[in-house]
């Protein structure tokens, strides 16, 4: 479970995430929507220790984020940022090989590369797997970044906008695999997503922000409501409800 | 794909190129090493090899400084055309330079203790370093770029400084203050040999433990963070590294600038991979090789017996320019 408590960041007069608390239980894929500069991207990187709070408290499965050792956290949760330039010449398993770090401090073990390969075929980096990283295409760069934070088999996942660079087929396939990822192994993934239909379709819970604060939070049929769109997004979006799957239309 | 063809069977394929590029260097660098001992030598073999071998020593140790602070430096900042220069390092060299001579007279510095002059002056560097980044880390304002910007500035600072006590100093002690501006293997002190050989031991082995925590670093802030590496911890400490580096290189010979850009950049193109622990061992021993090497066809085959640093500078501005046009044009 992680807990926000109270939780804000600001830049000198400028607050990004205004005071916000909420609690995301364990277990399933729960999406961030909301326009851009809602703070979504910030109370991420905040929840993974990668930007220090301005005042609050996050706790994961008990642990204060900003005083448990990096280590120990990172056994617990991965982060994947948007864009991931890497200078040094990386193959895609070395880049994998990677997120056994916390694990094993980089001395593979037996074990560790059972997970490495394992990653790999679930991925179907298989083929590239040899390549270095700068001569991949964007959307196989992207896929090999989540092979690695995969690789880190924390509990908690966390990605901001892991769709970022991929095609619709690779969208699609992306979050085919990260439901099985949560429901196959128990994990907890927690995506920034701008692609509200991808929200609804494949999300146990959504929550919405709006101006650094949580404007709405709960299930898809919630969410994904002429109201809450207009009111988070200002847009007018109608839901239609196909399949069993509650799309909003708000392309003209 | 061609590349395909170059790594074929992935980590297999590439395991043994590591080992053979070390042996071809090292029996490269060795042979550089024996060859600047023994060419030429006429005369007494004790004293030939004595005074060599003090050059050889100082070359050995500059370029394993110069070569580990850079690649260390450039994999924290992410920037490979970066050198721990930019922090300012060899102007306060100079300065503290200019200051000895200009307030206690070049012939009275000539005179002190070179072990007492050689720790004050690495002392300084040190103690530079460490505040900066003491103030930098502790007051709130994070982030690297930001350090390398006060640096920067602080190297202007520095320079306009002795700039202006050269001008107002005496002119013939201005030639002894400029004299000592660019790195000359030919007046190392052996004493400080030994004692910069101690230090660089030191740091080597706490970089040696820490090889693969440099892998993770070079992944960048945020992806070293998520894989449990306490970055600004790990940063600090490459850093006074660093700083301990170039502090003893500098005072040895003076300040070798491109030195470091010339090997670090040549060594991540000999090496197709990302781990420390083949690319420092790798840069060492080109750097080595090229100062060795260097001086040997300067001091016997072209017949000068002028600084290598300059011709150093002039190559390593050349192959900077060279970075530079190239990443641009991609």
């Amino acid at each position: 479970m992680i807990e926000v408590r109270n939780t804000s960041k600001s830049y000198g007069r400028t607050i990004v995430v205004d005071d916000v608390s909420i609690t995301l239980p364990a277990g399933g894929v729960i999406s961030l929507i909301g326009p851009n500069g809602a703070g979504k991207s910030t109370l991420l990187s905040i929840i993974s220790r990668l930007l220090p709070m301005t005042a609050g408290t996050v706790t994961v499965d008990g642990m204060d984020v900003t005083t448990t050792p990096g280590d120990v956290l990172a056994r617990r949760l991965s982060i994947l940022r948007q864009d991931n330039q890497i200078l040094a010449r990386l193959t895609v398993r070395d880049l994998i090989a990677f997120g056994r770090y916390p694990h094993s401090k980089g001395r593979l073990t037996v074990e560790d590369r059972g997970h490495i390969e394992r990653v790999i075929d679930y991925l179907d980096l298989g083929a590239v797997a040899h390549r270095f990283l700068d001569e991949l295409s964007g959307g196989q760069r992207q896929r090999a970044f989540i092979a690695m934070v995969l690789c880190q088999d924390t509990e908690y996942i966390l990605l901001d906008e892991p769709l970022n660079n991929l095609d619709v087929k690779h969208a699609v396939a992306m979050m085919a695999l990260f439901r099985r990822t949560a429901d196959a192994f128990g994990k907890t993934v927690i995506l920034v997503l701008h692609d509200i239909n991808f929200a609804s379709c494949y999300s146990d819970r959504i929550v919405a922000m709006r101006d650094g604060r949580i404007a709405y939070e709960g299930p898809p049929e919630a969410i994904i409501t002429t109201d809450v769109i207009r009111d988070v997004y200002g847009v007018e979006a109608a839901i239609h409800e196909i399949d069993g799957q509650r799309i909003a239309l708000y392309f003209r | 794909m061609p590349r395909d063809l170059r790594s074929p069977g992935g980590a297999a394929g590439r395991a043994a190129s590591p080992v053979l590029l070390l042996a071809t260097l090292s029996v490269l660098t060795v042979a550089s090493v024996v060859l600047f001992l023994t060419v030429n030598a006429r005369g007494n073999w004790g004293f030939i090899l004595g005074f060599r071998g003090t050059k050889v020593a100082a070359m050995a140790l500059v370029g394993y400084a110069v070569a580990v602070s850079t690649v260390l430096f450039q994999t924290i900042t992410n920037n490979r055309i970066l050198t721990p220069s930019i922090m300012g390092f060899d102007v306060l060299y100079r300065l503290i330079q200019t200051v000895l001579v200009f307030q206690l007279g070049s012939a009275a510095v000539a005179g002190i203790d070179p072990r007492l002059r050689f720790g004050v002056e690495v002392g300084a560097m040190v103690a530079f370093s460490w505040l900066l980044y003491r103030w930098l880390f502790s007051g709130g304002v994070r982030g690297l770029h930001l350090l390398m910007l006060v640096g920067i500035v602080f190297g202007v600072l520095f320079r306009s400084l002795s700039g202006f006590l050269q001008r107002i100093i005496d002119p013939n002690e201005f030639l002894v203050v400029q004299d000592r501006m660019f790195a000359s293997f030919n007046r190392v002190d052996a004493h400080l040999l030994a004692v910069s050989a101690v230090v660089i031991l030191a740091v080597s082995v706490v970089i040696w433990r820490r090889m693969k925590v440099f892998d993770v670093l070079a992944l960048g802030r945020e992806a070293a963070i998520n894989l449990g590496v306490d970055h600004r911890r790990a940063v600090t400490l490459v850093l006074v590294l660093v700083s301990v580096l170039v502090s003893v290189s500098t005072a040895l010979v003076g300040p070798v600038t491109f030195l470091g850009l010339l090997v670090a950049n040549f060594a991540y193109t000999l090496v197709r991979t990302h781990e420390h622990r083949v690319i420092l061992p790798v840069a060492v021993l080109l750097g080595i090789l090229t100062l060795t090497g260097g001086q040997l066809i300067l001091e016997r085959v072209m017949g000068f017996n002028s600084a290598l640093g300059i011709v150093i500078e002039f190559l390593g501005g050349i192959a900077f320019l060279f970075i530079l046009v190239r990443r641009s044009a991609r």
